[in-house]
């Protein structure tokens, strides 16, 4: 920082455009090895939520392609399920033609079904990872299960986001009444224990995938708000900023065009940290029952059918369940701490 | 020799390109001895690799730094030795004091348990021993009431008293090498007086050594016994004091001397060192001033106060601003000086409305600042800028210069399009010495100087008539300091400014103002012509700031007669 002894010009000189604090940040990020393979998992997942959401992975999830519980490939097929079952009667049946009323019905019943065609697919005695109660393929299952997991979770850190911030900014910025006021609605929000405040927006919107949204987003936003709130307090007395109040920059302005940028990496963050929580969130929401309609599947709903197969021996859907989300939230997570890393503009 | 530096390096690695470690060179081969019982002083400008010199000698360095030469400390090579062996040495032989006190001191600890660690740490000894050896220190470091200060916390003392503090901890093991870095540049003039008093004392009645590091030679000339001047990591010079004030040898040390304003010549333009080194005068010259000028800003009875709360409903003032009343002529400078808690700066940002004023009213050609509506006053805000005093505070680290120096035009409307904004921007950068390729860059690309011709820049696009520049040069390098100057200077004389000069500095303001304004504690306590005032100050308190200001190697005989 000393050498301005000289011409006090910029050395080289050349007029390139130099690197932007972005491109600064995405640099940083490039070295870090865990972060770039973090970053490749959290991509991979997102493209086979994007592939699943248009249908070109995961859409028969709802096929019944194997025999109810098939136990995964390498296992082999499941013993007979008759072995239990009670025996049959053994000799001819007995003819009561003479004496059932409906006999003479028989024959027409049977010349009405053989217009319809039942397509009795076979079913297969095992899947690469097994099936459900149902005989749906558990990997399916899981793939679009993803699709409203992840899309869940980055809907709503997206919504709890916005709303943090934006009311951060206000309260942080101007302080006095309107901070008084954002703090008392912060504090209200935070008295609720949080399951029932989810509980009583989850009373309000119903179920479905929006309605999960709106309810964790409106219900985790607090501590989004708190962050950005005392990045504000502290950035809105910085010099820069008084000096664009100097030069007679609005308060907007100053807000939004000024400090946020230099606090974005705090919301940032906070976004992909929330990302993760929220997955968690709509896996016990759907566990209690709150969450996606009975006709979708996400990684919650799973685990709640899992608990039920799970006393009769059936781990499988449990098992690659768990394997998906501690996949996704693990390289989430890595990835959110490199990002962290990257955007702290600690350079100068 | 108790202590003897030789080529030592030290470079640290800045991470990976390609796969070879980059490393800077921060040290470049500096050998220096410091002998038994004397005060040798490392001066520099920040960058030049002083604090990393004498922050590798007990490798108090981040762990990216790698040291090559020798160190011996009475013998042994501290290079060497392990860090449980470093341990041992570090508070207990040599031991350090830092530059700001506040960030030293731990905040949760009382000052008994911080001068009571080492004491029981490297001196074996046990709870009350130390805590009757810790109040005859504070006593030592000239802290008043010793007793009572042991309970109290770091936050309860002021700036002065904690600095102290710092030397009682350093000296409590009874060091034989004080390590001192820039132990006086966070406190106000007074204090780093009687702080610098302080350490002579005790230097002398401890028998050790000092190596005291500092970007002011003035500070310097009073204290040292050697001198080393150093520079981009390597020593231009080094010489016994008198020498370094009276002959120096090397252009850089002769540069250094001279572009520091000083309180007895007033040349019209300082030596800056380009100038120095290549053999020219100082470039420029003054253009007299009109003391007739119009009064184009004039503050009655500013008042300022803040208001705390206490208790539920009670709340308590606290005046920072008690009543100011001045007059700026047009084209001429007001200087604002005081210490720090003065209330100067409060003043200034009121002048600006950057805080709600208290009371009072600021005429600027006649009309009521403070009582204008948003409109009138949006429209004002043109004619008077403000200059703040850190550079790397002022300008949005996210912003391209371009994006800084055209925003003001975009709000107020100047210029009619996009590219003759540019225009205006770009031919105002080479005004104040930059060149078009800072446009695309970010502030972070840039030294404090040249971050604070940017912010200059800025305030030029408004082509205001008033501006405040508040400490406005404090936090820059001497040197850069004396290019800011004359570059204000010029800039007056070319655009006719106004300028109201907010700065502790007496040498500053002297060279600067036509006119200074004394503050404390909010009020205004000597209002006189500059030359006047330092010519013949009437006040006790105005005396007292300007005796405390450090005058070099000839401040010294004054010292010596004043303390007699």
């Amino acid at each position: 920082m000393s050498s301005v002894m000289t011409a006090p010009g910029t050395g080289g000189a050349t007029a390139r455009k130099s690197e932007s604090v972005w491109a600064a940040s995405w640099r940083r990020l490039r070295a870090d090895k865990v972060g770039m393979v973090a970053l490749t998992v959290v991509a991979l997942s997102l493209l086979l939520v994007l592939a699943a959401g248009l249908g070109l992975v995961a859409s028969g999830w709802q096929k019944e392609t194997g025999v109810p519980n098939a136990p995964p490939t390498f296992m082999g097929p499941g013993t007979a399920e008759s072995a239990g079952a009670v025996e049959s009667a053994k000799g001819p049946n007995v003819d009561l033609s003479d004496i059932d009323p409906l006999a003479p019905k028989y024959a027409e019943w049977t010349e009405r079904a053989k217009q319809y065609k039942t397509d009795e697919t076979p079913r297969a005695q095992t899947l690469p990872f097994g099936a459900d109660r149902l005989g749906r393929d558990v990997l399916a299952k899981a793939i679009k299960g993803a699709e409203i997991s992840i899309m869940v979770g980055v809907l709503a850190a997206v919504v709890a986001t916005l709303i943090g911030t934006v009311l951060g900014a206000l309260s942080g910025f101007y302080g006095g009444k309107v901070g008084d006021f954002l703090e008392w609605v912060y504090n209200v929000f935070t008295a609720m224990p949080n399951i029932l405040l989810i509980f009583a927006f989850a009373v309000v919107f119903g179920r479905g995938v929006l309605p999960v949204v709106m309810i964790l987003g409106l219900a985790g936003w607090t501590g989004i708000y708190r962050l950005v709130r005392a990045e504000f307090i502290k950035h809105s007395v910085r010099e820069y900023v008084r000096s664009a109040e100097a030069i007679g920059a609005s308060k907007a302005s100053r807000m939004f065009k000024h400090i946020l940028p230099n606090v974005s990496h705090v919301a940032l963050v906070q976004l992909s940290l929330h990302v993760v929580s929220f997955i968690k969130s709509e896996v016990i929401l759907s566990y209690l029952g709150l969450g996606v309609s009975v006709d979708q599947v996400s990684w919650g709903t799973m685990l709640s059918e899992a608990q039920n197969e799970l006393i009769l021996g059936y781990w499988w859907q449990l098992a690659v369940v768990t394997v998906f989300m501690a996949v996704f939230v693990t390289a989430f997570s890595l990835f959110t701490d490199a990002l962290r890393d990257a955007l702290d503009p600690k350079l100068r | 020799m108790l202590l003897s530096i030789q080529d030592l390096k030290v470079a640290f690695r800045v991470g990976k390109a390609r796969g070879e470690v980059q490393r800077a060179l921060a040290v470049k081969g500096v050998s220096f001895d410091i002998p038994e019982n004397s005060t040798v002083a490392l001066v520099g400008e920040s960058g030049s690799g002083k604090s990393v010199t004498a922050m590798s000698i007990l490798n108090l360095l981040p762990d990216n730094a790698e040291r090559s030469g020798q160190i011996l400390f009475q013998g042994r090579d501290l290079l060497k030795t392990s860090l449980r062996q470093l341990q041992a040495v570090r508070g207990r032989e040599i031991a350090c004091v830092f530059q700001d006190p506040m960030s030293s001191l731990n905040p949760v600890f009382t000052v008994a348990d911080q001068i009571m660690e080492p004491l029981m740490k490297h001196l074996g000894m046990s709870r009350r021993q130390a805590a009757v050896r810790a109040e005859e220190l504070l006593h030592e470091v000239g802290i008043p009431d010793p007793k009572r200060r042991l309970r109290s916390y770091p936050h309860e003392m002021s700036g002065g008293q904690q600095q102290r503090v710092m030397i009682a901890v350093a000296l409590s093991c009874n060091p034989k090498l004080l390590i001192a870095d820039e132990p006086t540049t966070a406190l106000d003039v007074t204090i780093q007086r009687q702080v610098m008093e302080l350490l002579a004392r005790l230097k002398q009645t401890h028998r050790m050594s000092m190596l005291f590091i500092s970007h002011d030679l003035g500070v310097v000339g009073e204290i040292a016994d050697q001198v080393v001047v150093m520079r981009h990591g390597e020593v231009r010079e080094k010489a016994p004091v008198a020498d370094i004030f009276h002959a120096p040898q090397d252009p850089y040390t002769k540069a250094l001397l001279a572009c520091r304003p000083s309180l007895t010549e007033s040349p019209a333009r300082l030596m800056v060192i380009d100038d120095h080194i290549a053999g020219r005068q100082a470039q420029g010259s003054g253009k007299a001033k009109d003391p007739n000028a119009p009064v184009i800003l004039e503050a009655r009875g500013l008042r300022k106060s803040f208001f705390f709360k206490t208790g539920l409903f009670g709340k308590q003032e606290f005046q920072a601003v008690k009543g100011v009343d001045f007059q700026l002529r047009k084209g001429h400078t007001l200087g604002v000086v005081g210490e720090s808690g003065s209330g100067k700066t409060t003043m200034g940002l009121t002048l600006l409305r950057l805080h709600e004023p208290t009371g009072g009213e600021v005429l600027f050609e006649g009309k009521d600042l403070l009582k204008m509506s948003g409109y009138d006053w949006q429209k004002m805000r043109r004619r008077i800028q403000v200059v703040f005093q850190n550079p790397y505070a002022s300008l949005n680290p996210r912003f391209t210069i371009a994006q800084t120096l055209l925003e003001p035009m975009e709000i107020h409307g100047i210029g009619d399009s996009h590219a003759s904004r540019l225009d205006t921007a770009s031919a105002l950068l080479r005004r104040v010495g930059l060149d078009d390729s800072a446009l695309h860059k970010y502030p972070h690309e840039f030294s404090g100087g040249q971050r604070q011709r940017i912010a200059i820049a800025r305030c030029l696009t408004l082509k205001p008539e008033v501006l405040v520049l508040d400490e406005a040069v404090s936090a820059l390098d001497v040197s850069v300091q004396a290019q800011v100057l004359n570059l204000l200077k010029d800039l007056q004389d070319e655009f006719g400014l106004s300028y109201i000069f907010i700065s502790h500095d007496l040498a500053v303001v002297k060279f600067i103002s036509d006119e200074v304004l004394v503050m404390q504690h909010g009020s205004v306590v000597e209002q006189a012509d500059a030359r006047e005032l330092l010519a013949a100050p009437k006040q006790k308190y105005t005396r007292d700031l300007l005796g405390a200001v450090p005058r070099g190697y000839a401040g010294r005989d004054q010292a010596a007669t004043a303390a007699a």
